[in-house]
C-alpha cells in the first residue's frame, strides 16, 4: 500500500515536471506513463478520466491525476496522485517568484518584463480564439456568450454568478428543447 | 487571516473554474481587482507569463505564484511560500471531492443530461468570463500611466499575428515570450 502510493506520487511529480502547459497537451505524456509504462488504466479509461475531467470543475490536469489515483488505491490514492502532480509546481513556482522578485529592480530586467507583458497579451488573444472556436458551437451558444459578455461588461458580476447563469440557462434551454420535441 | 481569505478565495476558484488553467484567469483578475490588494493587474501579467514558460499545469503554477504574492505581501518570504502552498491546496481540494464522489458513477456523470446541459451553457459563459479579464489585461497593458505604449502595442499586434501562421502556432508559449523578453531589451522598454 505504501509503496503503490509512494509510485502513485513519484510518477504523477515526474508528469508534473515533464508537462508544459497542461490540459490537451498533457495527454500523449499521460498514454505513456500511465497506460504504457505503469499499466493503471487502459487507454480508453484515460480518455474517459480525461473527458470527465473536463466537465468537471478545475484544472484538469488535478482532475485526472484524481482519478487514476483514486483507481489504484482509493481516496489516499487520489490525494497522493494530486499531490504528486502539483509538488513540482509549488517548488519551481516559489523559487522563480522569489528570484524574479530579487531582480525585479534591474532596468534590463524592467525591459524584459515589458516585452514579455507584449507578448502575454498576444497569447492571451488567441486563447480567447481558441475557446470561442471550442465553445460557440450554435446559434443558442453564441447568444449565451452575447449574455455572458453583458454581464461582464455591462454589470460587472463576480465570476461565480456568471458560471451559475450559464448553468441554468444550459439546463433551461435544454428542458425547452425536450418539451418541444413532445 | 489573510491565510485563511486566500484558501477560501481559491477553494472557490477550484470550484468554479471549469474548463482548466485559462477559465481560473477571470478569477484571479477578479482578485487583482478587489480590496485585498494581494497582487496587482501588472504582476498578474507576469504571473500568466511565468506560469506559461514553466514546468507544471498553467493553473496550478498560476494559484502558486498568487499564493505567493498574496502571503508576500503580509509576511515576506516565509509569508509567500506558505501562500503558495495554501492557494495550491485550496485550488485542488474542490476537485479531490469532486472527483472522488464522481468516480464512483463516471459513465452515468458524464452522460447526464442535466450534467450535460448545465456544461453546454457554461462552456459560452467561461469564454465570455476570460474575454473580459484579457480586455482587462490588455487594455491595462497598453496603455500606461496615462498615455499609449506604443512600442508594447506594436510588439503585441506583430506577435498576435505570427500566431496565425500554422507553421508558427504548434511553437511553445515559452518561445514567444523570449522573443518578446529580447524584443524588451533591444527597444529598453
Amino acid at each position: 500500500m505504501v509503496k503503490n502510493l509512494l509510485s502513485l506520487f513519484l510518477t504523477f511529480a515526474k508528469i508534473g515536471v515533464m508537462t508544459f502547459g497542461g490540459g490537451l497537451t498533457m495527454l500523449p505524456l499521460l498514454t505513456k506513463e500511465i497506460v504504457e509504462k505503469k499499466k493503471w488504466a487502459s487507454e480508453e479509461q484515460l480518455l474517459d478520466y480525461y473527458a470527465v475531467g473536463q466537465c468537471t470543475p478545475g484544472i484538469i490536469a488535478v482532475n485526472t491525476a484524481t482519478f487514476i489515483g483514486y483507481s489504484q488505491a482509493g481516496i489516499a490514492g487520489g490525494i497522493f496522485a494530486t499531490v504528486g502532480m502539483v509538488t513540482p509546481s509549488v517548488l519551481i513556482i516559489i523559487a522563480v517568484a522569489a528570484a524574479l522578485q530579487q531582480f525585479m529592480e534591474y532596468p534590463v530586467v524592467a525591459s524584459a518584463l515589458m516585452g514579455i507583458r507584449a507578448v502575454v497579451c498576444a497569447l492571451l488573444s488567441h486563447t480567447v480564439i481558441t475557446l470561442a472556436k471550442k465553445s460557440l458551437v450554435d446559434i443558442v451558444t453564441a447568444m449565451i456568450f452575447i449574455i455572458g459578455f453583458v454581464l461582464c461588461f455591462v454589470f460587472d458580476i463576480t465570476p461565480i454568478l456568471v458560471v451559475i447563469v450559464g448553468a441554468i440557462i444550459g439546463i433551461a434551454v435544454n428542458k425547452v428543447r425536450e418539451v418541444r420535441k413532445k | 487571516m489573510t491565510f485563511l481569505y486566500l484558501f477560501w478565495e481559491f477553494f472557490k476558484i477550484g470550484l468554479f473554474a471549469v474548463g482548466g488553467g485559462p477559465a481560473t484567469i477571470p478569477f484571479l483578475f477578479d482578485l487583482a481587482n478587489s480590496d485585498y490588494g494581494w497582487f496587482t493587474q501588472k504582476q498578474l501579467v507576469d504571473m500568466i507569463a511565468v506560469s506559461e514558460s514553466t514546468p507544471g499545469p498553467i493553473g496550478i503554477n498560476m494559484a502558486t505564484y498568487a499564493g505567493y504574492n498574496a502571503g508576500h505581501s503580509v509576511m515576506g518570504l516565509a509569508g509567500g511560500v506558505l501562500g503558495g502552498i495554501i492557494a495550491t491546496a485550496g485550488l485542488v481540494i474542490p476537485s479531490i471531492i469532486v472527483i472522488i464522489i464522481v468516480a464512483g458513477f463516471l459513465k452515468a456523470f458524464s452522460e447526464n443530461k442535466y450534467v450535460k446541459s448545465a456544461f453546454y451553457g457554461i462552456r459560452p459563459m467561461v469564454t465570455s468570463l476570460v474575454l473580459f479579464a484579457v480586455y482587462g489585461i490588455v487594455s491595462q497593458t497598453f496603455y500606461q500611466d496615462g498615455a499609449f505604449a506604443w512600442q508594447v502595442i506594436i510588439i503585441s499586434l506583430i506577435a498576435f499575428a505570427l500566431m496565425f501562421i500554422k507553421k508558427l502556432k504548434k511553437l511553445h508559449p515559452a518561445f514567444w515570450l523570449v522573443l518578446g523578453a529580447v524584443a524588451g531589451v533591444i527597444l529598453k522598454l
